[in-house]
């Protein structure tokens, strides 16, 4: 595993171009994350956020037509899906699917194991394996029952998107990516996704956190903020955007951007 | 051979005495067809085999094969308000009116506006094109059952219907069969063609009524083309006498973006059968079936379709619905093939059945064949009564069991018929249905 | 949360091969080839039977030529006519005509031969808590835990057997469910048959220990016509569970068997079968012919039969395990993965005929198909009027892997009840590109993603096995599976 050294860049993403059925989402995205620090990636319905958050982790829906991305100075772009996972990227899925008949318990060990077995760790047995489940289960007050029952099947909202922080905690990813965690959380879901995302986060990882409000910014707080609108970064600041545009709008930035 | 012969006897004779006085006048190809049509009838028969016999495994139509069903060479006197005491009527249609399958100019409105209507009659004297073209072409004819050669054997009238590219009809044509149920049992072979250019837009509206509960035969087919972009609303309602037979198809042709709506009601028949196909043979067409059967007495009524996706982003739609009372019994055959490379197609069917009598019978088989593999497919089918819990319910808020029961049927077959779109039909169904509709007996 | 301990048989493998194929060196006793009435008698005297057995068998025979070799025609199937004068109808392994009486007389070859298929024999090698009984070819070789069984009554032998030493059962059951004019298949077995497993619970007793018989073809050219027999008396529980395979031959074989199942009040009755017959080389050569038929009659009130099959062998499957629920509140299931491969074709599926009052059933059906392979559910509920408050669910789903293959359902759903309650479901689909992708972004690769889904699709049948089945069901699948996607 290489060793991740604060400040220096982990992601580039460099002129990206996307699309979707024909469609053009993303027009242009530039995009420097350095280890240590966390990224908010915000703008209206439909500007492509979370576009980009899933071109990152390689879904294959999306068509790449232009640009480029280096991950650790890998060319990101030509990887497989579960090879970025292995690598480090993680994403916290909006809408986090669900796989019945397939175990959490089942489903985590296995890509524990995978992304182990990647970085030339040995595989860990049952018992080790459950004593780290255990830790991270309580970073985000999940119950016990819930890891042997199907993936994310009849879980509600809140406990899908904990669920989702957990396996970020359990697969200790060097880029985490979060897609709209915070969408649909109450306030007490809310507190609790981002303490265990504050306990993730340290000087070894990065974090792009998508989202639409500024509310969660208020628990989570970001080095940078970026407003993405009609696929491309329209303004990039500190913390201060985030207020800013929580006040104005995206009307405010659409308008200048017109301009 | 000898014993169908015998069997068909009455077939027999009426055939040749057909040929020689209307067939003479026909064209030469139509001549032959109908001749070929006539020989693959006396191969095949009527579909009586009861075992290994799939498409007809619930319904025995050996009182047909048996009844003795002479060809209605002329129609019978019924004024216009006969008709319209029984059968659905709105002026605001285009009404063409048919008795024992013999179009009645007389009762009928003249076509006016953009859509081209004749009858069948008219249109082979007049040597249209049309008729030539897609007579006999609709899917499905080759492995079609002797039902479908004995009509296309007796071939004469009917209606020929024909709505030019990008048309929207200003009015909804309705063909209206009416059957005098007189005093011989008579049989009748309407056949319809609808031919739907591209982006054309159009309402049919098919009635099958009977005015005497008399003994006789209605053997229809209707054949659809639809060209890409083409819209069809297709009505159809079987409302014959309660001791006649009825066995009709509609066949329907899609090309790519095409889409067909049809809503059919089945009220009452003796013996009542109904075939339909769609071949979804073009990109992005649709489908949306929807059905009512509401059977009572000792009628029997089968609806059996087949919904053929060809090609890829096809979307089918099947939504029937069934009451059973009485000594009754209903059949549903739904079949969905997903032939390979029809990927994205997006099927989904279903039917429902609320069995209120304890002598009446529905089976219903509902079935997917598929070879592509990206594909959502899904049927489901119900069977059962009301339920008592919702019963319960109602009667806890006051209404007495037959009230609460009465509603919860109402509800059941008014999803259907709040759907249709014609004031005037759906008016008509309202009181044909809703009104008859019996409540639920706790006791049996 | 444990390792789950998985049996031997399906390990080591490394690729799609049918990994049962060898075949064993067997000196057998074999009768001449082709089926005439001399045959049926020379498989009765082989057996020692008593007249009223061969009688029963030369009814059915004569039965069977009256349909004239016309084999049904309506399942979702083809091949080739068959032959049936092209085939051994009885082939036994020689070592085993005088019947052994204890497992040290069992021949240590068979013996062998049944430790590499991972099916011990020697009870100190045996599954825990599983008696078996296996059959080769047509003779049933060895009987193990045969004195526990003893103890509480529990008669678990040879039907050939059962029809010496217990004859008043045989001769009361036998034929009771499963007829003789059935079908063309029942016909041909009830003439033929050589072997299969007889079980008889007594009232009141709960079978301490899972039953199991293991099936194999070993012979070339031979047909397979087992028969088996399973009688729980009032109040009785049993579970019994069969195994199947059979080694890779260029030619196809038959397998036509029938199991009847008989449950008196009270009793219950679960059936259990993972079916792993030769399927045929990936061009579609060879494999079994695999039509059976399957039927249970839960003949006594509060009586229970349920199915649970695991389908992942033979060429073509034939196959309707059904419940007839006669007693008042009895109940009916079947659950079943069915999964093919290659140019596997399965038309398989159940039959729930409700007479009885309250009776219930339910049918949980899922199919796999990948390859070239053809995969049909084919079922059907019947609702009689005397059965006041049935019930009945269904829920039939398929997935498809690849676009050469098929996957089909076919319900008959007929009620003549106004009580009754019956709702079928059915879905196709292929594996959910949203779900592979989670899994892959949680670092699971491809293969392993879709095995995963695909074994969580079939999760809710597995859990209806016995514990160690359900282990080896999973493994069967995921080496079915192999090279199917990616």
């Amino acid at each position: 595993m290489t060793q991740e050294i604060k400040n220096s860049p982990v992601l580039e993403v460099i002129d990206l171009h996307v699309s979707i059925e024909d469609k053009e989402i993303l027009k242009g995205v530039n995009l420097t994350v350095n280890i240590g620090e966390v990224h908010a990636i915000m703008g209206p319905n439909g500007s492509g956020k979370s576009t980009l958050a899933n071109v990152l982790a390689g879904r294959p829906e999306y068509t790449v037509t232009g640009g480029q991305v280096l991950y650790k100075g890998m060319d990101l772009l030509s990887m497989l899906p579960e090879l970025r996972a292995r690598e480090g990227i993680f994403l916290a899925f909006q809408y986090p699917v669900e796989l019945p008949g397939v175990r959490t318990w089942q489903f985590l060990k296995a890509s524990v194991d995978a992304i182990r077995q990647h970085r030339g760790e040995k595989v860990l047995s049952v018992r080790e394996f459950d004593k780290l489940l255990d830790e991270k289960r309580e970073i985000v007050e999940m119950d016990t029952d819930l890891v042997k029952r199907s993936v994310n099947e009849g879980f509600s909202g809140g406990e899908k998107k904990r669920n989702e922080i957990m396996q970020m905690a359990l697969l200790d990813p060097t880029l985490a990516l979060l897609d709209e965690t915070d969408s649909g959380l109450d306030i007490d879901a809310l507190r609790i996704v981002s303490e265990g995302v504050n306990k993730v986060r340290s000087d070894k990882n990065a974090f792009v956190l998508v989202t639409h409000y500024q509310r969660i910014l208020n628990y989570i707080t970001p080095d940078y903020v970026h407003v993405l609108v009609d696929g491309s970064i329209v303004r990039s600041g500190g913390r201060e955007l985030a207020l800013e545009l929580e006040d104005k709008g995206y009307e405010w930035l659409r308008d200048q951007v017109a301009v | 051979m000898t014993q169908t012969l015998t069997k068909y006897q009455q077939y027999e004779t009426d055939y040749k005495s057909f040929d020689d006085s209307i067939g003479s006048g026909q064209p030469e190809w139509l001549r032959s067809m109908r001749l070929s049509a006539w020989s693959r009838f006396q191969e095949l028969g009527f579909p009586t085999a009861r075992r290994g016999n799939e498409p007809w495994k619930y319904t025995n139509v050996g009182p047909i094969a048996d009844a003795s069903l002479a060809l209605a060479t002329k129609p019978a006197q019924v004024t216009l308000d006969q008709i319209k005491a029984t059968a659905p009527w709105d002026d605001s249609w285009l009404n063409m009116v048919f008795v024992d399958g013999h179009y009645v100019s007389e009762y009928s409105g003249s076509a006016s506006g953009n859509v081209t209507v004749t009858s069948l009659a008219q249109a082979i004297a007049n040597g249209d094109e049309l008729v030539e073209q897609h007579l006999g072409q609709a899917p499905q004819f080759e492995e079609a059952d002797g039902f479908v050669s004995l009509n296309t054997a007796f071939v004469r009238d009917g209606a020929v219907l024909h709505i030019k590219q990008g048309v929207t009809a200003d009015k909804p044509v309705h063909l209206l069969f009416v059957s005098s149920g007189a005093d011989e049992a008579t049989v009748s072979h309407p056949r319809v063609l609808l031919v739907c250019e591209a982006n054309s837009k159009a309402t049919l509206i098919e009635s099958f009524v009977g005015l005497d509960e008399n003994v006789y035969f209605t053997n229809a087919i209707t054949e659809i083309s639809m060209a890409s972009g083409a819209e069809l609303q297709h009505y159809r309602l079987m409302q014959e006498s309660e001791k006649s037979f009825h066995v009709g198809s509609a066949r329907v042709q899609q090309e790519s973006d095409s889409v067909y709506r049809s809503k059919v009601f089945e009220r009452k028949v003796g013996l009542g059968r109904f075939d339909l196909y769609t071949n979804m043979d073009g990109e992005g067409s649709s489908c949306d079936l929807k059905g009512l059967y509401y059977t009572s007495g000792s009628q029997h009524v089968d609806n059996y379709i087949n919904i053929n996706h060809q090609k890829p982003h096809s979307t089918s739609r099947l939504y029937y619905k069934g009451i059973l009372d009485g000594k009754s019994r209903a059949v549903f055959g739904g079949t969905v093939y997903v032939q390979p490379g029809a990927i994205k197609t997006d099927s989904r069917q279903e039917d429902k059945n609320l069995v209120l009598s304890p002598d009446a019978e529905v089976d219903s088989k509902p079935a997917l064949f598929i070879y592509a593999d990206d594909v959502v497919c899904g049927h489901g089918a119900t069977a059962g009564n009301i339920d008592q819990d919702t019963v319960f319910y109602m009667r806890s808020r006051g209404l007495d069991l037959e009230a609460a029961s009465r509603q919860l049927i109402y509800g059941f077959a008014d999803e259907i018929i709040e759907a249709v779109e014609d004031d005037g039909l759906r008016q008509y169904l309202e009181k044909l249905f809703l009104e008859s509709l019996p409540s639920y007996k706790f006791e049996f | 949360m444990t390792e789950q301990r998985v049996i031997s048989r399906a390990t080591g493998v490394e690729d799609n091969e049918y990994k049962w194929g060898f075949d064993f060196d067997i000196e057998s006793d074999k009768a001449p080839k082709g089926l005439s009435e001399d045959i049926v008698r020379l498989i009765s005297q082989k057996k020692g039977e008593p007249e009223w057995m061969l009688e029963w068998r030369l009814k059915a025979y004569k039965y069977w030529l009256t349909l004239d070799n016309e084999e049904p025609k309506w399942a979702n199937i083809d091949y080739p006519p068959i032959d049936f004068q092209d085939m051994y109808y009885y082939a036994a392994p020689k070592s085993s005509a005088e019947a052994p009486q204890s497992m040290d007389d069992v021949d240590p070859e068979i013996r062998e031969a049944f430790n590499k298929l991972g099916i011990p024999l020697i009870e100190q090698q045996r599954l825990s808590g599983v008696a078996v009984d296996a059959v080769l070819d047509s003779a049933s070789v060895a009987t193990t835990y045969r004195k526990m069984l003893e103890e509480v009554g529990v008669i678990f032998c040879s039907v050939s057997e059962a029809v010496k030493t217990h004859p008043d059962l045989v001769k009361k059951y036998l034929g009771s469910v499963v007829p003789y004019t059935d079908n063309f298949f029942a016909a041909l077995n009830a003439g033929v048959f050589s072997d299969g497993s007889f079980v008889y619970v007594p009232p009141g007793v709960r079978c301490p220990i899972e039953l199991m018989t293991y099936f194999r073809i070993n012979e070339l050219n031979t047909g397979q016509f087992e028969r088996t027999l399973i009688i729980a008396d009032k109040g009785s529980y049993v579970s019994y569970l069969e195994g199947c395979t059979a080694p890779m031959r260029k030619t196809h074989q038959l397998h036509a068997a029938v199991v009847e199942l008989i449950a008196l009040d009270d009793a219950e009755i679960k059936y259990s079968t993972l079916q792993n017959w030769f399927p045929g080389d990936k061009e579609g050569n060879g494999g079994v012919y695999n039509f059976v038929t399957k039927r249970g009659a839960a003949r006594g009130k509060n009586s229970k039969i349920s199915w649970t099959q695991v389908e992942t062998g033979s060429a073509i499957t034939w196959k309707y395990p059904s419940v007839i629920l006669q007693g008042d509140n009895s109940v009916g299931e079947f659950y079943s993965v069915a999964l093919v491969n290659n140019y596997q074709q399965a038309d398989t599926g159940t039959k729930m005929i409700h007479i009885g009052k309250n009776t219930k059933s339910t049918i949980i059906a899922k199919g796999i198909s990948a390859g070239k392979a053809q995969n049909t559910y084919r079922g059907q509920v019947k609702i009689m009027p005397s059965a006041t408050n049935a019930r009945n669910f269904t829920q039939c789903d398929s997935l498809l892997i690849g676009d050469k293959c098929g996957a089909h359902t076919v319900p008959y759903i007929e009620v003549r009840n106004p009580t009754a309650q019956m709702a079928h479901e059915a879905t196709t689909s292929k594996v959910d590109d949203s779900q592979l992708f989670y899994l892959q972004q949680r670092g699971i690769g491809l293969e392993d993603a879709n095995y995963m889904i695909i074994n969580g699709f079939c999760r809710g049948i597995f859990k209806e096995l016995p514990f160690e089945f359900a282990a080896e069901a999973s493994q069967l699948l995921r080496v079915n599976l192999e090279g199917t996607v990616g």
